[in-house]
């Protein structure tokens, strides 16, 4: 016992040094398996406040781009409107029910990261507005990511920016699946692999969500195709998909909340019993 | 003594608030970030109390993590430097530095430079390596290491030459 003791006095710096260490490598490994640490995240309390106090000020410097953002997308919404067959006839909003399959929160960007590999949004809403984990997020211009971690007021966003991220997508003109992910080369490319052969590609043409995911509805914006490769290995596509976003600035966001997910969720789970 | 401890928090504040809020939006050519909150460890006096060193710098590397949502690598990264800050100090400045009262903010010479240039490599390889943590990377990782050190480099020399004691 002695000697138990003796030990631990004569070694206590190296043994508070290991201690430690070992505290942060334990952290650091979970951070990069898919079911990560909740305590260390920028969803808490102290992060959070901290970010969207800043973000209010540097908010002001781009309202003029945020703005021309939104005016742009009102007249698209409008000009849908009045293409419409029949003004009159617009399917009206049922306030018990919801307006159709999926809700939107919006939500705004308070602190955003591009510059490593693993890439994560804090936005300024959580639990107390109804975000969940694996819930969609978008913006006018096509898909973020999705909702990783959730506080009461805040929420963590694996960015499509992540190369842990991997999310269904397809070509919009010929409905051809594929995984979209990020080879953490550069901010404005994403990848689609494991496009079959048989796909007729080109280049400029148009990448959307795919309806094999939960978490987003079908026809989400992606991007267009800038480069074709195959794969020499697995003798499928990989595109290079030039985002329509530009994950460097965001704003103002949308986080789609899916009626059916839960439903689906169940009913894969019951199938797997 | 009293006064000692006010100076390190006040530089614990300090250098968290100016890497969360300046440094790590920064984003040079669009990854490169500095990390000069390092030069707390730097700056901790030489005969303080090393315990005092590790627990404060683990608390600075993990609550930037929190800020940076990963994981543990700067704490991971803190640590190391502050734990090998004496073998640096003896590559440095010679055996003997103990006795002599090495003082870091002060004019550049090739010791103190020595000095920063080791312990900013230490941390940042190490902060990078655990940051990306696949090693099919490794040439990124060196790359962008010696980027972010000549970066740091530059701004630590700078902060130092600003909060430079007046009168000596």
């Amino acid at each position: 016992m002695q000697q138990i003791f003796n030990f631990i006095f004569k070694n206590s710096y190296r043994l508070l040094f290991l201690l430690l260490l070992g505290t942060s490598l334990i952290l650091t490994i979970q951070s990069h398996s898919y079911h990560r640490s909740k305590i260390i995240s920028s969803a808490n309390f102290l992060t959070g406040g901290v970010y969207e106090r800043i973000n209010s000020i540097s908010e002001y410097l781009n309202l003029k781009t945020q703005n021309e953002e939104l005016a742009l997308e009102n007249a698209r919404l409008k000009s849908i409107i009045f293409n419409s067959k029949d003004t009159t006839s617009l399917p009206k909003i049922d306030t018990i029910r919801g307006v159709s399959k999926a809700n939107i929160i919006v939500s705004k960007v308070i602190h955003n990261s591009y510059s490593s590999y693993e890439n994560y949004l804090t936005i300024n809403s959580g639990e107390a507005a109804g975000v969940k984990s694996d819930m969609g997020v978008i913006n006018s211009a096509g898909i973020i990511g999705i909702v990783d971690k959730t506080s009461k007021n805040y929420a963590t966003v694996i960015s499509i920016l992540n190369v842990k991220s991997q999310i269904n997508a397809k070509i919009k003109k010929s409905n051809h699946f594929g995984s979209l992910v990020w080879n953490g080369k550069s901010t404005g490319f994403v990848q689609l692999i494991d496009v079959p052969r048989l796909a007729s590609v080109r280049k400029g043409d148009t990448i959307v969500t795919g309806g094999q995911s939960v978490i987003f509805p079908e026809n989400i914006g992606i991007g267009t195709i800038n480069n074709i490769f195959i794969d020499n290995k697995t003798n499928y596509y990989t595109l290079n998909i030039k985002l329509f976003n530009d994950m460097t600035s965001l704003g103002h966001v949308y986080i789609i909340k899916s009626k059916d997910s839960e439903e689906i969720k169940n009913l894969e789970k019951k199938e797997n019993e | 003594m009293n006064s000692a401890i006010l100076v390190n928090l006040a530089r614990f504040i300090l250098l968290l608030a100016a890497q969360v809020l300046i440094f790590n939006n920064m984003n040079f050519l669009g990854y490169i970030n500095p990390y000069p909150y390092l030069l707390f460890i730097i700056l901790y006096p030489v005969n303080g109390n090393k315990y005092g060193l590790l627990l404060s710098s683990f608390l600075l590397g993990i609550i930037l993590d929190m800020f940076c949502n990963s994981g543990g690598v700067h704490a991971a990264s803190c640590l190391a430097l502050a734990y090998y800050r004496p073998y640096i100090f003896k590559f440095s400045f010679g055996l003997s530095y103990e006795y002599q009262t090495v003082r870091l903010n002060d004019i550049l010479t090739p010791e103190r430079f020595s000095f920063i240039l080791f312990s900013v490599v230490l941390h940042h390889f190490s902060l990078f390596l655990l940051e990306v943590f696949r090693l099919n990377f490794l040439w990124e990782i060196i790359l962008k290491t010696i980027l972010s050190t000549v970066f740091t480099i530059i701004i630590c020399i700078i902060i130092i030459y600003i909060i430079k004691p007046s009168k000596r």
